[in-house]
């Protein structure tokens, strides 16, 4: 007898576990409170696919699922830009960047002709960068607008939208929640992160890549996307404050996006977010049993960047019966 | 040896006082302020929440960590500001200490000394204990002393720049100048090893963020900093000898019993 199995939450943790287990053939059902998917804090993500520059701060986990996940977004969403990332410093922050390299791995130092060859644009503006030819990057908005046209056109897979309902209220045989910050009431430990994020429209700019602007207060990272667009984030401020953004982190990123090329300047502000990323004190991901509830939670910013290879443990663990000590704590 | 330092007749353990902000997650945050020994630590009401009760998590933590906090009003640039944000530090963390930061110029973080000695005067007179983060300019160290602070705190270097005790002169002059008064070393210091020159200078302790927070590995380096300060505290009541310009052996040649043979 098939297990029925539920999923409460539709951004990309939500999301890549209905894939997960619709890979290995489960009949999946998903409810969101919200009238579309992918809308809470997956929405302001800069969907940076940089697992090797995370090595800076991260934790050694976050490397390992970051490179299954990577191979993840690889294999099953056809617009990953695979063209590695940069990272740069102001020539008075250059402590800064040698800082980054000697905890990350994976990077070539470059200079000048290699920068203007890889951005044309940045040409002339930095004397040295780190280039992380491995990396990729991806826009989130389209990565779960796939996802969830593939769940309900391939897998068949059943979404309940506009449905605020409690896991614990749901009869099926497994149910997984995926709330996010949503399901910080059964999660005592979980706490929020506050993220504001810019999005701009420019022209006069081209980049091929996401690239890093390291600053000892405020370390911002710029994503270009289709259409001219460039995601500018992100602030990371210890508040589950979810208001809109602050003026000074407004200043700040902009301050920030200028700083890379002054073209920015004259770029139009499409948009402006501000969201809470769910985070355990170790800013670790976790899947934590609950009777029958798998709880899966605490990305902090590595949603794209973890949720396919905690989606997969997941299932395997529902369909296996395997255990994962790395992530169930 | 009863040697503990007291800011307004309370009792602190350790002389390393730790910021709390920039740690890669607050378990490390944790884990390093528990391998410094530190029993005083600084939270930035500003810099890392917006205020209110929002960043309540974050703070619920470091109140788990049984050790006594110092609220900061870091990132204020004017009178106003730091005075508000001390009153909300006071309703979060239930203490009237503060570490008053009035910030002078965005760019080198320099104190504006002119509206600290104002917003200290302020919160003085509200009740607040104040911990001036100042420069080493003795004059506006006696002016906070009359307006009512009872501990100093000069910087070291800019904050964040990891350059130590970048006037070592102008720091032993403070120290000559106010033997009675508690004096911390906030702001600049990079390795253990200008912790040490601090305290071995007299300074009774010193405050640090960055170094702890932004080193490869935080808790390893809490730890390197809690044996610096012992070691510059010992060193200070050692009493160190005078370095001289010409060698002198340490072993006498006179009557050396074989000298000759």
């Amino acid at each position: 007898m098939t297990k029925t199995i539920a999923i409460v939450g539709s951004g990309v943790m939500g999301l890549t576990t209905a894939h997960a287990l619709a890979l290995r053939g489960q009949s999946v059902t998903v409810y969101e409170q919200r009238a579309q998917s992918g809308q809470g804090c997956s929405w302001w993500a800069g969907g940076m696919l940089a697992l090797w520059c995370e090595m800076e701060s991260a934790e050694p986990l976050i490397g390992e699922l970051g490179l299954e996940s990577l191979s993840y977004w690889r294999t099953h969403f056809p617009n990953v830009i695979n063209k590695g990332s940069l990272v740069v410093a102001p020539p008075r922050d250059t402590p800064d960047l040698k800082r980054f390299a000697a905890r990350t791995s994976q990077f070539e130092w470059i200079a000048r002709e290699r920068i203007a060859a890889l951005e044309p644009d940045l040409a002339e503006r930095f004397e040295t960068a780190l280039y992380f030819g491995e990396e990729a990057h991806l826009d989130p908005r389209q990565a779960l607008a796939f996802l969830r046209k593939t769940l309900e056109t391939d897998f068949k897979v059943q979404f309940h939208m506009q449905t605020a309902i409690a896991p614990e209220a749901i009869a099926s045989d497994h149910v997984l929640d995926c709330r996010g910050y949503e399901a910080r009431d059964v999660l005592p430990d979980l706490r929020g992160v506050k993220g504001e994020m810019l999005i701009l429209r420019t022209k006069e700019i081209t980049l091929a890549r996401p690239v890093r602007l390291l600053h000892p207060r405020i370390p911002v990272y710029i994503v270009p996307r289709d259409d001219h667009h460039f995601m500018v984030g992100a602030t990371m401020i210890e508040s589950s404050d979810q208001s809109r953004i602050s003026a000074r982190s407004m200043v700040e990123l902009l301050n920030a996006a200028y700083a890379l090329h002054p073209a920015f300047g004259e770029a139009e502000i499409l948009e402006t977010g501000t969201d809470v990323r769910p985070a355990f004190p170790d800013n670790l991901p976790r899947i934590r049993r609950d009777g029958k509830i798998l709880r899966l939670n605490g990305l902090y910013r590595h949603g794209y960047l973890g949720a396919p290879a905690i989606a997969r443990r997941a299932a395997e663990i529902i369909v296996e019966g395997k255990i994962f000590p790395e992530v169930e704590r | 040896m009863n040697d503990q330092v007291q800011f307004y007749g309370e009792t602190i353990t350790s002389r390393l006082l730790l910021g709390t902000a920039q740690y890669p997650s607050p378990s490390i945050l944790s884990d390093a302020i528990k391998a410094s020994g530190s029993d005083l630590v600084t939270v930035s009401l500003r810099r890392e929440s917006t205020g209110g009760k929002n960043g309540r998590a974050f703070w619920e933590l470091i109140k788990a960590l049984n050790v006594r906090v110092l609220p900061n009003t870091a990132g204020c640039h004017s009178v106003k500001e730091a005075v508000t944000t001390a009153e909300m530090a006071r309703d979060v963390f239930d203490t009237d200490w503060i570490k008053l930061e009035v910030i002078g110029h965005a760019d080198t973080l320099q104190p504006d000394v002119f509206g600290l000695v104002e917003a200290a005067r302020e919160l003085v007179s509200q009740g607040f204990k104040v911990f001036p983060y100042t420069t080493d300019d003795l004059v506006v160290g006696e002016k906070l002393l009359s307006v009512g602070c009872e501990v100093l705190m000069p910087w070291g270097a800019p904050i964040g720049s990891g350059k130590g005790l970048n006037n070592v002169f102008a720091l032993k002059t403070m120290r000559a100048h106010f033997p009675k008064i508690p004096l911390v070393v906030d702001a600049g210091i990079g390795l253990p090893s200008h912790a040490t020159a601090a305290l071995e200078m007299g300074y009774d302790a010193v405050l640090l963020n960055t170094a702890v927070a932004k080193a490869g590995d935080p808790v390893k380096m809490a730890e390197a900093f809690a044996r610096a300060v012992d070691a510059g505290r010992l060193s200070y009541h050692a009493g160190a000898m005078e370095a001289r310009d010409m060698a002198v052996p340490s072993t006498p040649v006179l009557g050396l019993a074989f000298s000759e043979s």
